[in-house]
């Protein structure tokens, strides 16, 4: 079954849900395609059927508006579907999806990626025991299954987040241990000009902190965890002042939720030829596109916090300035959308963004033990030996020691990694791209990706003559 | 004690609650939930063990990314955060 659009839309988030429904209002053909089996990405990520009925969250109805929109729009949503590989072939894309255990192709004349955002842990002493889960992690869990991640969690890291992790685990019936977060109050003092642009978030960022504060949940500002304790499974984290290195209180949990910020999902576009530079205020690399979405590669397209982490506000108008400019290069009538909105809304973003820069207290965190690459078990000490003996960029420690060959691709270690290249070679962080990324963009199965074939129609060439 | 975000847990209503086995134990979840959400629920942290190190593993990102949480349902690897609850399903370990 092949299928062809006018545009395809990759993420299904505020920013690509966004682009799809501008870009179909302007009576493009478009296909919408996301992982998850509803649209809304992962900060409006629906709910599972297993909730038959719940309290509205400001999350769950922003994305619940976003799906009465698409359901009542022209545009095509596959759901539940992987893109795995993305080429451009006579003027067209053309997508390989995998979708009920079945790979499809779809051809398209514009692309508007709109991949978003993962989440960078820095690698702690014992943070791959099983109970350890990520800060963005423990937000799926709260918005698609309203389940908790333990008994009593201990939340950690940097930025908003955290304020939002324990928020929800009480809100859900959890018990917060404690929240140890990097930032100091002067860090947050300084991010307050920005959100006074947002006031609404700004106040309901107000609400949680002062909730945790009535309910004496112990809050530890300038601090990290530095060690997590268990196996076989959570037992409980040390924890550090990272002003005097001094050891902090150790805290009894059956769970630690860890975050430092969010990383944009450049993959394809880089994959694509869209060249990309490393912005720290807009979360690391991230492709050089137009506010728009225009890139300098033809009919491809950039939405969102997958060019770099502005927030969801922000990334909802991204998405309709991307869809009327697809509209508009193929022809269409579509107003050009102020800019000013968008800005505004980036403000307050990466003023949230900027909490979670990478600083080298919170770096000095993972120890020469500490495991980097959860995938091959490498640690911080087989990557250091293996960049002393030469291996001065990401690709090459990759393929000296498989660190981002494994099943998760690289997306959990390589920001580490360029952070000890550039800390050992005497290099800024800019000067270590990330490794070359290649297809398959997601895990897949191999059988799936050949599809049903008889042996007796595979051509086989004649043999050479001798 | 004056709570300003309510403890909502009451309000919510969940679907029926059906048995699944995990690496043969049975285990009770909610039908639809992701299977990661009911496996922490029941105490099962420990999913699979690290290919290298043998060291034990469980779920991770929740997103589908790191790859953490991989189970095998019908002789097929897949992730237990994307993957839902069904009555009857046999989850193995990796």
């Amino acid at each position: 079954m092949d299928e062809h659009y006018d545009t395809a839309v990759i993420g299904a988030g505020p920013a690509g849900g966004n682009a799809a429904l501008q870009a179909a209002r302007r009576g493009l053909r478009v296909v919408l395609l996301d992982e998850q089996p509803a649209p809304g990405g992962q900060v409006w990520r629906a709910k599972s059927a297993s909730i038959i009925a719940a309290p509205t969250t400001p999350e769950s109805s922003a994305g619940d508006a976003l799906r009465s929109a698409l359901g009542a729009s022209e545009v095509t949503l596959r759901a539940s579907t992987r893109v795995w590989d993305i080429r451009r072939q006579a003027g067209a894309w053309t997508l390989q999806i995998l979708r009920d255990n079945t790979s499809l192709e779809i051809t398209a004349r514009t692309l508007i990626l709109a991949t978003g955002a993962r989440e960078y842990v820095q690698p702690v002493p014992g943070w791959t025991t099983p109970g350890v889960i990520g800060l963005a992690g423990a937000t799926a869990l709260f918005k698609h299954s309203l389940s908790l991640p333990g008994n009593r969690t201990v939340v950690s890291g940097t930025g908003p987040l955290v304020f939002y992790v324990a928020s929800e685990i009480r809100r859900l019936g959890g018990t917060v241990a404690a929240i140890v977060t990097p930032n100091s109050r002067a860090d947050w003092a300084r991010a307050v000009p920005a959100m006074l642009g947002q006031p609404k978030l700004l106040a309901r960022g107000a609400v949680w902190l002062a909730d945790l504060m009535l309910a004496r949940v112990p809050i530890l500002w300038g601090h990290a965890v530095s060690d997590v304790l268990g196996t076989d499974h959570v037992t409980g984290v040390k924890t550090r002042n990272l002003r005097n290195s001094l050891t902090g209180t150790e805290f009894a949990a059956d769970s630690l939720c860890l975050g430092h910020g969010l990383v944009p999902n450049i993959e394809a576009a880089q994959m694509l030829g869209v060249p990309i530079r490393h912005v720290a205020s807009l979360g690391g690399w991230v492709p050089e596109a137009e506010p728009d979405g225009a890139t300098n590669v033809e009919g491809l397209y950039l939405s969102g916090d997958g060019c770099g982490i502005r927030g969801a506000v922000a990334a909802g108008l991204q998405g309709t300035l991307t869809g009327a400019r697809v509209a508009r290069d193929l022809g269409k009538s579509a107003p050009t959308p102020s800019l000013r909105q968008w800005q505004r809304a980036a403000r307050f973003g990466q003023a949230m963004t900027a909490l979670s820069h990478p600083r080298p207290e919170v770096q000095a965190l993972t120890t020469q033990d500490t495991i980097i690459c959860r995938c091959e078990s490498l640690r911080r000490g087989d990557i250091t030996a293996e960049i002393t003996t030469g291996a001065a960029s990401a690709n090459a420690v990759k393929s000296g020691l498989r660190a981002g060959m494994g099943p998760c691709g690289g997306k959990y270690c390589q920001t580490a990694i360029a952070g000890l290249i550039a800390a050992q070679m005497g290099k800024a962080i800019a000067d270590v791209p990330p490794p070359t990324p290649r297809s398959p963009l997601r895990p897949l199965p191999l059988g799936q990706a050949v599809g049903d074939f008889d042996y007796d129609d595979l051509p086989i060439p004649k043999p050479a003559p001798l | 004690m004056i709570r300003l975000v309510a403890n909502q847990a009451a309000q919510i209503r969940r679907s029926e609650q059906v048995t699944f086995t995990f690496d043969g134990m049975p285990v009770e979840g909610h039908s639809g939930e992701s299977l990661v959400s009911a496996l922490l629920r029941a105490g099962h942290l420990n999913l699979r063990h690290a290919p290298n190190d043998n060291a034990p593993r469980g779920a991770f990102c929740c997103m589908g990314l790191c790859q953490e949480c991989a189970v095998v349902i019908h002789g097929q690897v897949v992730e237990a955060c994307c993957t839902g609850v069904a009555a009857g399903l046999v989850v193995g370990r990796v």
